[in-house]
């Protein structure tokens, strides 16, 4: 018996009970349709952290502070450890060479009001290098200058997300802002950028002079009485000169800090590569977990197969024993179950595909704190949920058609 | 060219060993038409269903067409019963989901031989059905069914045709229809072996052979 005649036949037993074919699709549907769209979502989720963090600049270093007995990601945490870095240590690590700007930078969260507006933003005190560092082009007016820095003047540069909440279409420029009840004046917006961390949009950002943040909204200070500064980021001339610079503020600041050759640092150095990659690292891991889980409703799936199957075939018994009657081998029997199985799961798991792709396509469109997903289906993940569908499915369906081949024709056409 | 030699058939139902044939010797030529008649119990299904290959003897031999057939394997003898054999049963035994066609296609399906459509609806034309071709089982009276039936026994050209209880579940008028298509089979030289306990229509055949406990007890001209 050739193959197509097979699959015909296969089909038309389908379809002729099209309820119970597709209550037994359904599982092998869900099963794809959740590791094509979970997973898409976690590619799309890593390809989205990628471009955030290359939107950032990749030359960049980042020096924070940290105890040096804590490790891992709690040392990462700027907010967390012990104040460490000065305003000095920032001035230093200037003179290194290849090192094209140095940046400190605090960052916190308030409510900035304008008026009868307000809005929760992150704020950050910074120096005049935050823009080129950070890649924030001006929209209008004036950023932060040194002269800004030098004179703790209580002015803001406003993002544009935060400018349009606040003010719609009027121009900002020159009006007055209350940020901790104290006033500050606009001089600046910046061009809109798009993206986002942590839930926060970057264009959701409002940039005071570092020393204002210091002395006006938020004040911490060193063991040695000197004003905090969360992290220095440090911008380097190439990506090749990022382990010598990178060596070169240890060495500075271990100076600066006075520390003796037997003390750990107490800052941490890391480039946007080393936390990139991390992230990345979690993202994939995060990936491979919603795959693995969503692979779990497809092995339920299956068994939904194997289970319809076997009482196919036991509601079949007279069918196959009139089969077997008229000449049917057990080879014929196998080949006809084992087809029905194959083209059960295949077109479960095409349907799967279309609906995983759908809800790729509708979270893609849902814009989660401004973080856009773009959940991307690419063509591996639908090759590899097709293939594990149609081996479960034959998988599923050899033991059935095994059982329903060896019926002995007698026996099968005297039941029921 | 059907030829029993001692068959016997014994098989396990649990602890219990069941001698269904002990011992049965029967010859019967091209172009026949026997009846086989016995009480229940008497191995009359047993005796059709090793005739039929469907299943194999314990000891004795079978010999159809000259060639022994006694130990096939199961693929063998599903080939005998493809081209060789054709089978008519008392409760029809058709696809209930597919056309009339289709069912009578079936055997060609397994024997892998073209074309398909055209031997089927010769096969109907045979038996009077081929306007019905495309109806299902359940449009179908009892009588157009067992025609149907026989069609499909007829469809691969055996010599053979065997036929358990043929008009059991009919009405007389369809029974009477359904013995005389066989006759018909049978004067168009089709060897036809029929299990019936109806007397009658055990009398309109030439050859009766009656079994009793596992053994043929009488073979010869029906009264």
């Amino acid at each position: 018996m050739k193959l197509i005649e097979s699959i015909i036949i296969a089909i038309q037993s389908l379809l002729a009970n099209k309820l119970r074919s597709s209550l037994t699709m359904l599982g092998i549907i869900i099963g794809v349709g959740a590791v094509i769209s979970l997973m898409s979502i976690g590619r799309g989720a890593q390809a989205g952290i990628t471009s955030t963090f290359e939107e950032m600049g990749t030359n960049l270093l980042t020096v924070m502070p940290s105890s040096p007995d804590v490790a891992g990601a709690a040392s990462m945490s700027a907010q967390f450890a012990l104040p460490t870095l000065t305003l000095d240590d920032a001035k230093a690590l200037e003179h290194i060479r290849s090192v094209t700007t140095v940046v400190p930078v605090n960052e916190n969260i308030v409510q900035i009001v304008a008026g009868t507006e307000n809005k929760m933003v992150v704020i950050h005190g910074a120096t005049p290098g935050y823009q080129q560092a950070y890649n924030y082009p001006l929209a209008s007016g004036q950023f932060i200058s040194d002269r800004n820095v030098a004179s703790r003047d209580m002015v803001v540069v406003l993002g544009s997300g935060v400018t349009k909440e606040l003010f719609g279409s009027d121009n900002p420029i020159g009006q007055t802002v209350k940020i901790k009840k104290q006033r500050f004046t606009v001089i600046g917006i910046l061009e809109t950028k798009g993206g986002a961390m942590m839930g926060f949009s970057f264009d959701d950002v409002v940039v005071t002079p570092i020393t204002t943040f210091q002395s006006k909204l938020f004040t911490r200070r060193t063991s040695s009485g000197k004003d905090a500064v969360q992290s220095i980021a440090v911008q380097v001339a190439s990506a090749e000169a990022m382990d010598q610079v990178k060596s070169d503020i240890e060495d500075v600041l271990r100076r600066q800090h006075r520390l003796r050759t037997d003390e750990k640092n107490d800052f941490s150095v890391v480039s946007m590569a080393q936390i990139l990659d991390v992230f990345q690292q979690v993202t994939g891991v995060f990936t491979i977990v919603l795959g693995a889980i969503a692979s779990i409703s497809l092995l339920v799936g299956s068994i939904g197969i194997m289970n319809i199957m076997l009482v196919s075939v036991t509601e079949r018994t007279r069918e196959i024993g009139i089969r077997k009657a008229v000449g049917a081998k057990r080879r014929d029997i196998l080949l006809q179950f084992l087809v029905e199985a194959a083209v059960l799961s295949f077109t479960g798991g095409g349907i799967g595909i279309i609906g995983g792709w759908l809800v790729s396509f509708g979270v893609s469109q849902l814009k989660i704190s401004g973080f856009e997903l773009n959940a991307v289906v690419s063509p591996d993940i639908v090759i590899l949920a097709v293939s594990v569908s149609v081996i479960i499915g034959l998988a599923s369906g050899i033991y059935p058609a095994m059982r329903a081949a060896r019926l002995n024709p007698i026996d099968a056409l005297h039941y029921g | 060219m059907i030829e029993l030699e001692n068959i016997t058939k014994t098989y396990r139902m649990g602890r219990v060993e069941v001698h269904a044939l002990r011992g049965v010797s029967l010859s019967i030529s091209q172009g026949e038409m026997v009846a086989v008649i016995g009480a229940s119990g008497s191995g009359k299904p047993t005796l059709m269903n090793i005739i039929g290959c469907l299943d194999n003897p314990t000891s004795g031999r079978y010999i159809f067409e000259g060639a022994d057939v006694s130990r096939l394997n199961d693929n063998r003898l599903a080939e005998m019963r493809n081209k060789k054999l054709g089978f008519v049963f008392q409760d029809f035994n058709l696809l209930s989901r597919a056309s009339a066609i289709a069912n009578v296609e079936l055997p060609i399906i397994y024997s892998g031989l073209l074309p398909k459509r055209k031997q089927a609806l010769d096969a109907l034309e045979r038996v009077g059905l081929a306007a019905r071709a495309n109806h299902k089982p359940t449009e179908l009276s009892g009588g157009e069914k067992q025609r149907v039936a026989i069609a499909r026994s007829l469809v691969n050209s055996p010599t053979v045709i065997l036929a358990d209880e043929p008009t059991g579940n009919l009405d007389s008028v369809s029974g009477a229809e359904i013995i005389a298509i066989f006759h018909r089979l049978n004067k168009e030289g089709i060897t036809v072996i029929m299990v019936t306990h109806d007397m009658s229509v055990a009398a309109q055949t030439r050859r009766t052979v009656r079994l009793a406990d596992g053994q043929i007890v009488s073979d010869g001209k029906s009264a």
